[in-house]
């Protein structure tokens, strides 16, 4: 059995190049679970989800000669699949949807409303399935362009560059969104919860 | 809820404030505001915990066995297929 480590060195963009089927499921083994979380983070459907996941690995397949290895094999990996999903978005809302949208409203974060100290709840009680389904649906009422911030930096763990780098902005946009789209989601929770404890 | 201009001078660093990206000083200025601002002190309390929160329930999230084999056998990889 290879281990997690091993399969990391195995997994390198020469022997992808070279369509070694090793290399390739190592790739898959090790980039998947991610990728299938970050469509349906997106997506919010878990039918599109796995269409992303496996359209990100064949588009991946098919283009990894053009691979530069100026960014890393996972930024590479995620810029895939968010195009797939932004492609996705534009075709269920037929708009235009792209993450550059945004500009005008980019000044500062709205000001907080909801004022109610609800982090005395227990996870248990916060992440029940009402709750977990409370997230989900606050997640999907952010416009794409703050929902891809958030499920890359937040959900994703990307670095703020790595986040500007897949998503092709700059640093300080990532900023200014990821603050923006944590305190939409806290008044959206904070409604939620605020109800709950009342 | 009142908004001091300190409580919207606060806003703009709550980001950074979280990830503990700020200065010591920014930091430190921060946290004299907060100790005298029930209403910040909240807003930063379930700022962090809605972020924890998302954290938290990605964490037990794992991909469904048959998408896994889906996936494989679409990339012609059914070799590979973990098991
Ligand atoms: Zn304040």
């Amino acid at each position: 059995m290879v281990d997690r480590l091993a399969r990391r060195e195995l997994v390198t963009p020469a022997r992808l190049k070279a369509k070694d089927p090793e290399a390739m499921a190592g790739l898959v083994e090790l980039y998947s679970a991610n990728i299938y979380r970050l469509a349906l983070k997106m997506l919010n459907n878990e039918q599109d989800a796995e269409d992303v996941l496996q359209e990100t690995f064949i588009k991946a397949f098919r283009s990894v000669d053009k691979f530069e290895e100026r960014s890393s094999l996972s930024t590479w990996l995620y810029r895939i699949a968010m195009n797939e999903v932004l492609m996705l978005l534009r075709k269920h809302k037929q708009e235009v949807i792209s993450v550059d949208e945004e500009q005008a409203s980019e000044e500062g974060a709205p000001e907080p409303v909801e004022i109610v100290d609800w982090c005395c709840l227990p996870e248990k009680e916060l992440l029940d399935s009402e709750g977990r389904d409370h997230l989900n649906k606050a997640i999907e009422r952010l416009s794409p362009a703050l929902r891809a911030v958030f499920v890359l930096r937040d959900i994703q763990d990307l670095s703020v560059r790595d986040t500007a780098e897949t998503l092709n902005i700059s640093e300080a946009a990532v900023k200014t969104r990821l603050l923006r789209a944590r305190m939409q989601l806290r008044e959206d929770l904070s409604r939620y919860y605020g109800k709950r404890i009342a | 809820m009142e908004h001091s201009s300190s409580c919207k001078h606060l806003l703009g660093s709550l980001s950074d404030y979280v990830d503990g990206e700020l200065s010591k000083e920014l930091c430190a200025e921060i946290e004299r505001h907060l100790a005298d601002c029930t209403n910040c002190q909240v807003v930063v309390d379930t700022l962090r915990r809605t972020i924890e929160l998302y954290k938290a329930a990605v964490s037990h999230e794992t991909v469904p066995e048959h998408v896994v084999q889906r996936l494989y056998m679409r990339l012609n990889l059914d070799d590979y297929i973990p098991h």
